[in-house]
């Protein structure tokens, strides 16, 4: 690629970023709303694990704390991963609901940059909503991270950051090639991804073919590291095999999920689907 | 993007026997059984065409003529089934990229991010077409300001403006990314007479100002008759006729004092205005 058509291709990925940050400004009503239901649900799952005790499920007052931290640190994690997933897995339903679809696929740009353009601002934007809520949690739950390793926790959440574009983008491909029922679709693998990765409990007390799925989720490592490192202080090498697996898992999958986004958009192409409303 | 001197010479628009069907004459579905098999619909039957550099081209037809799926193909949204089509020398199919550096689509629906701005959706087509630095916001202003909308629409959402502003954003927007073949389908339907006439002048600006071709889709016979250089024919998929407005009138209208609907009512069997009717009902 010569340096003109870099600077091309970049400057079209600033307008994605620009673009996304400008819808999340001319939609904040929505923003709000989805920003307040998932301090919510997050609250929620804190109180849950408080109230533990009260249901006669007492276990001691340090593992009642620790069983807080693994829920909230599960369920703050899951804000994230879900909300980056959801905004690259949608990125196509939203341009066609939009009816935007046809004016961005006829732009002289590479599909890669408009899908990395588009995760960029969703991991950006992400990483922002995050935070509010993490502050949130941290206040009210008083949560001690004082044996956090928050280098180690950055390392690993830096690694998920190649898998977690790979499954969105492979997840885009749904919407794409199902005008009708793509979108359900992309809701139902990432339902299926919450079962499989332990959000909430260890993998292991998943049935076979279940435990088998969260082995091959890359969100298992990213969750189980996190927590290692904010609630034990795991140590940067003791990480390492986690970091591996999701780099090499991000390797494989960018590019796969790329090759079949193209694919899927030449049978998009053949069959008339990147119509308005298919 | 500026057109280069070899592409001068080279027609805008070749269209070689082009055929286009939807819906896949295919087999019963094993996993689900029970779903109806489409029947397939013929979009596009051995069209041929040729487009010259410069020109305003008109693609005269009836709502499901094929129209749209033509303009399609050529914007490299459709892949055609069979034939070739290519945009000043590069082929639709295996050359997209630089067939997208040399166009812009203006469509019967605006294409636009509903809740931006009609700067926001101007910087973003920018950027997608190697602008959006320094020196942008003037060169919207000032487009917009000869397209005579308030300078005040240019921050409200897009959804606050009618629909001849917005049709005017969209004409502004394929300005601003300097096309070579501006691809226009049906840019003034919908629109009350007066924003049609500001849009049709709008057209032949472009040809004036900016040494664009243009090629037209559109089932009003009058803009045709007036904006057209050449006209194209096309009724269930196929080219009928094709010539200049006064060509087609003198060969097919079948009298001396015959108008553009004259010749397309005896080329199709068919008024356009008993489509429009079918259309509304």
């Amino acid at each position: 690629m010569t340096g003109n058509m870099l600077r091309w291709e970049l400057n079209a990925f600033v307008g994605f970023i620009e673009r996304q940050k400008n819808l999340y400004r001319r939609y904040w009503a929505w923003e709000g709303v989805w920003l307040l239901y998932n301090l919510v649900s997050v609250l929620s799952i804190g109180y849950l694990a408080a109230g533990l005790s009260t249901l006669g499920l007492e276990q001691g007052q340090a593992n009642l704390h620790q069983t807080q931290l693994y829920l909230l640190v599960g369920a703050l994690l899951w804000t994230y991963l879900s909300l980056v997933f959801f905004e690259i897995a949608f990125a196509i339903t939203w341009e066609r609901w939009e009816g935007t679809i046809e004016y961005t696929f006829m732009a002289p740009i590479k599909r890669l940059t408009h899908l990395l353009g588009v995760s960029a601002a969703s991991l950006l934007y992400g990483i922002a909503r995050t935070a509010i809520i993490g502050v949130g949690v941290v206040l009210l739950f008083r949560i001690d991270l004082s044996h956090a390793n928050w280098l180690t926790a950055l390392a690993i959440f830096a690694a998920a950051t190649l898998p977690l574009l790979g499954l969105g983008i492979f997840t885009s491909i749904l919407p794409l090639l199902s005008p009708e029922k793509g979108e359900q679709m992309a809701f139902a693998v990432q339902g299926v991804l919450l079962l499989i990765s332990g959000v909430y409990y260890p993998i292991s007390v998943l049935p076979g073919p279940l435990h088998l799925a969260g082995i091959l989720s890359p969100l298992t490592y990213t969750l189980d590291g996190v927590r290692e490192a904010l609630l034990h202080g795991l140590s940067l090498a003791g990480a390492l095999p986690d970091v591996a697996i999701l780099l090499v898992m991000g390797i494989v999958l960018v590019p796969a999920s790329v090759w079949c986004f193209g694919r899927a958009e030449e049978r998009a192409k053949r069959l008339g689907l990147l119509k308005r409303s298919g | 993007m500026a057109i280069h001197a070899s592409e001068l010479n080279t027609a805008a628009v070749e269209v070689d026997g082009i055929s286009k069907r939807f819906g896949e004459a295919g087999r019963p579905n094993r996993l689900m059984p029970w779903r109806k098999l489409k029947k397939p619909k013929l979009a596009l039957e051995q069209v041929s065409l040729h487009v010259e550099t410069g020109r305003i081209t008109g693609i005269l037809g009836a709502n499901g003529s094929g129209k749209s799926t033509l303009i399609r193909i050529l914007a490299t949204l459709l892949t055609p089934d069979q034939g070739t089509a290519s945009v000043f020398g590069y082929d639709v199919v295996s050359q997209p990229d630089d067939v997208r550096r040399h166009i812009n689509r203006v469509s019967v629906e605006a294409s636009f991010f509903k809740e931006m701005s009609p700067w926001e959706n101007m910087l973003y087509a920018a950027r997608l077409y190697g602008s959006g630095g320094e020196g942008t916001r003037d060169r919207v202003e000032a487009m917009l300001e000869r397209l005579g909308l308030p300078l005040d629409t240019l921050d409200k959402p897009m959804k606050q403006l009618s629909r001849g502003q917005q049709q005017k954003v969209a004409i502004a927007r394929s300005f601003l990314t300097s096309p070579s073949l501006l691809l226009m389908d049906e840019p003034t339907t919908g629109l009350d007479p007066r924003s049609k006439r500001e849009v049709q002048e709008l057209v032949r600006s472009i040809r004036r100002d900016r040494a664009a071709t243009v090629l037209l889709c559109t089932h009003d016979l009058q803009e045709a008759e007036v904006l057209c250089d050449r006209v194209v024919v096309i009724d269930q998929g196929r080219v009928l006729a094709e010539g200049t407005p006064a060509e087609l009138i003198r060969a097919h209208a079948g009298k001396t004092d015959g108008s553009l609907e004259d010749a397309f009512m005896q080329l199709t069997g068919k008024r356009l205005e008993e489509d429009e009717e079918e259309k509304e009902e």
